[in-house]
């Protein structure tokens, strides 16, 4: 099996130290994470985690099996690359002066699809939300016109054929819940019976 | 003040009646019919304690020397009760000393509660006085952890903190009171047990169409073996096991853990799995074609190496936690689910069946590490004491009867390998994590959790020493331990490795011991060294008979080793029964 890009959304209580008992299920077995977002889901009092790693399936199902058994995990996906739509948001800090005096600025911005968040005297600031190689190849043409700061955020992503959280979280609120609420005994669905 | 989104708050009521967080503490345990805590007090607990002092009636308290023995001995009271150990003890030094005994619960699913006081909250990150992040330190070996800083939380934490412990894949769980909390007065209108967390699901759902499917393989199998552990035991499931491999009729072996959920003479017992387990069962795991495991977690001195482990065989993994399904060991039916659910569903639909000349291979190799290990290990040829033959007299002299607690070592191994066990609960050692020092504490706490038996530890010279401050706490409150040193005057497991496996070379394994007889005489307890084989059966049954506590010392042969063994890095199958097979 070879590694690849895996998104992991996990939803959880919104709890202290979460995010600690989290981390170190990634440290403890030295996974680097390439992209970490959290903030509050959909549903009121859950939250959302969006880590992306780089490594094979049977580790990535294994460390979400891992992430699941924590009491206060909701729920852990993954999912490939093809699986999700996602973004990150980039600001890019650049010298007012610049690009009022290069036109080729001005336009290379808006080929980029970037918006003006601040504008004043001496700096304008931009955001981008794109694809990883998308908000660096704007670093790489800004830098000759004196890029001054920039900031990435990490990743935050839709899973395609996901029905949101609102109905599962009703489920989990029942003593005895439905299959589906369960389901990452079978995250690996494609093969019903294992092999060796 | 945020309350926990998934506790279900108690219901208010008009007989609230104002009480300080420390009597909540007290009033929970009462609730959970906690009867044994173990614990050493500290500033930071301080309010607790002295809650406590009007508690002396309906919670024991047992003060020990070490805050690891606290936990160690709430693991022994745990693991031969059933039931969840609680430990007390204060912010800093006093938390972090439970560190070990965290480690080893989590990693056996020992049920804890542990309550540590912490400092005042407004002193929470100011590296006040005995301040220690607790909470952090503790996350990677607890199940559960929680820091309360506001008394109106207690009642409801510590419902989910004993939920959490004992049900499902039980484990520790720590909660961290700050002093403020302690002492806060606030209305408690009552204790309400905790028995639902919408986010934490202690059982899988049964399938059925995955039982079908294990049945069906195991109706179809030639060679069926079940590798069975703990988990039978935590399961409660005793019963249901011993049903299921009877009518299936199919060859049973034990991990450390799983030892004594049979009896150890059951006629399909064949004996205890791992790298210094059975001949028969590591050699034969190779050539089943079905492989039962039920309430084990294929760990690394059990599976030896992973690429060579019954790659021929079908697995049907039976376990609680959905983590350990594929997780060293890949699962041909994986059943999720409590085992006491499982096994009977299993059950109904197997064929009562037997194997003959299966379960006669087993007997071949039992016969065979008879005549090369274990015949000269029982009864020995030679002058030295073996730590078998005193396992073998003990044997007799208890008729099985005793609950072990075993330290970690070569003694460890032994008694495993030897003892004798009729009824579950009866072996009490950390499997998991190795802890020397565990036995002593733990057989205090296993003294309380189940006095209707008698207490056997068995130690050896260097483990004894790492914990053996807890002669103070027998002294002072007169549990029945019967201890037993095994000493062969090394730290007997490493100078085997160091022999067998860096060429001879001791590199500090030769430990010196005080006259440990003396030692318990200080602490009131009597005692008596041997070193003469006719002085072995008159010993251990002036230990036994001896009315309270009594060390008995036996001087065993110095280079002893511990066989059969699957050296690290081999495969099962290339387990050796002698040394010049190493
Ligand atoms: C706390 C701790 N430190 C170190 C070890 C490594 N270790 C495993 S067995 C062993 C030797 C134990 O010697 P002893 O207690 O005399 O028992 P014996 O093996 O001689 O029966 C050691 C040092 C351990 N398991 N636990």
């Amino acid at each position: 099996m070879s590694k690849a890009e895996y998104t992991i959304t996990v939803y959880t209580e919104n709890q202290i130290g979460l995010l600690n008992r989290i981390a170190i299920i990634f440290s403890r077995r030295k996974i680097n994470i390439d992209s970490l977002n959290t903030s509050p889901s959909e549903v009121d009092s859950v939250h959302r985690f969006t880590i992306v790693i780089n490594e094979t399936e049977e580790v990535v199902r294994k460390l979400c099996r891992q992430i699941e058994k924590q009491v206060e995990v909701l729920k852990a996906y993954y999912n490939t690359a093809e699986e999700i739509v996602w973004q990150e948001l980039a600001l890019y800090k650049v010298p007012t002066e610049v690009i009022q005096a290069e036109v080729k600025v001005e336009r290379l911005l808006r080929q980029y699809g970037a918006n003006a968040v601040v504008i004043r005297k001496d700096y304008t600031v931009f955001e981008v939300a794109g694809h990883r190689e998308e908000t660096d190849r704007l670093i790489k043409v800004l830098e000759p016109y004196g890029l001054i700061e920039f900031v990435r955020s990490g990743r935050v992503a839709i899973i395609k054929d996901s029905e949101g959280f609102h109905e599962k979280l009703k489920e989990f609120e029942y003593r005895e819940p439905g299959e589906d609420t369960i389901e990452n005994e079978f995250l690996d669905q494609n093969e019903k019976v294992f092999t060796m | 003040m945020e309350t926990l989104a998934s506790t279900k708050e108690a219901p208010t009521n008009s007989t609230a009646q104002s009480v300080s967080g420390s009597v909540a503490v007290l009033e929970a345990l009462l609730a959970e019919k906690v009867d044994t805590i173990f614990g050493y007090p500290g500033g930071a607990i301080m309010p607790i304690y002295d809650a406590l002092y009007d508690y002396n009636e309906k919670l024991r308290h047992i003060l020990v020397r070490h805050e690891q023995g606290a936990i160690h001995a709430a693991q022994g009271y745990a693991r031969a009760s059933g039931d969840v150990g609680v430990v007390f003890a204060t912010s800093g030094p006093g938390a972090t000393n439970l560190v070990t005994g965290l480690a080893d619960a989590q990693i056996d699913s020992t049920p804890l509660v542990c309550i540590t006081g912490q400092v005042f909250a407004h002193l929470l990150g100011t590296d006040a006085f005995q301040e220690t992040d607790v909470i952090n330190i503790t996350t990677p070996v607890t199940k559960w952890n929680y820091q309360v800083t506001d008394a109106t939380e207690i009642p409801s934490v510590l419902a989910k903190a004993f939920y959490i412990a004992r049900s499902g894949r039980p484990g520790p769980v720590l909660i961290d009171i700050t002093k403020n909390a302690q002492m806060q007065l606030f209305d408690y209108t009552g204790y309400t047990p905790c028995n639902h967390i919408r986010s934490y699901r202690p059982k899988p759902i049964v399938r059925k169409e995955y039982i079908e499917e294990a049945a069906k393989l195991i109706n179809a199998a030639e060679r069926p073996f079940v590798v069975f552990g703990q988990g039978v035991i935590l399961g409660k499931a005793e019963k249901e096991f011993r049903q299921f491999i009877e009518k299936a009729g199919i060859p049973s072996a034990w991990t450390i853990m799983g030892m004594s959920a049979i009896p150890t003479d059951h006629p399909l017992g064949v004996g205890m799995l791992g790298m210094h387990g059975n001949y028969g069962p590591n050699l034969l795991t190779n050539e089943c074609d079905v492989l039962i495991a039920i309430g084990m977690r294929f760990d690394d001195r059990v599976t030896g190496r992973l690429d060579k482990y019954a790659k021929q065989a079908k697995v049907i993994h039976l376990d609680i936690d959905p983590a350990e399904i594929d997780k060293n060991v890949k699962a041909t039916v994986p059943v999720w689910g409590d085992c006491k659910e499982t096994l009977p569903a299993l059950t109904e639909l197997i064929e009562q069946k037997v194997y003959p000349q299966w379960l006669q291979r087993f007997r071949d190799c039992r016969e065979k590490e008879e005549e090369k290990v274990i015949r000269e290990e029982l009864n020995p040829s030679g002058d030295v004491l073996t730590m078998g033959e005193v396992i073998r007299v003990l044997n007799e002299l208890t008729g099985g009867d005793a609950i072990i607690v075993t330290d970690v070592g070569q003694h460890q191994m032994v008694a495993c390998r030897y003892a004798q066990y009729n009824k579950s609960k009866s072996n009490i050692t950390s499997g998991g994590l190795g802890t020397m020092g565990y036995a002593l504490p733990a057989a205090i706490g296993a003294a309380y959790g189940d006095p209707s038996r008698t207490t056997v530890a068995i130690i050896g010279d260097g483990g004894f020493q790492m914990t053996l401050q807890e002669l103070g706490t027998i002294m002072q409150f007169k549990p029945h331990v019967k201890i037993l040193i095994l000493n062969n005057s090394f730290l007997g497991m490493v100078r085997q490795w160091q022999q067998l496996f860096h060429e001879n070379r001791y590199s500090f394994v030769n430990i010196t011991s005080p006259d440990f007889v003396q030692v318990a005489k200080g602490f009131g307890i009597s005692g008596k060294s041997i070193s003469k084989r006719e002085e072995v059966r008159t010993a251990l049954k002036e230990m036994l008979d001896h009315p309270g506590s009594f060390l008995l010392e036996v001087m065993t042969g110095k280079e002893n080793n511990v066989f059969p063994m699957v050296p690290q890095g081999r495969g099962v199958a290339e387990i050796v029964l002698t040394r010049e097979e190493v």
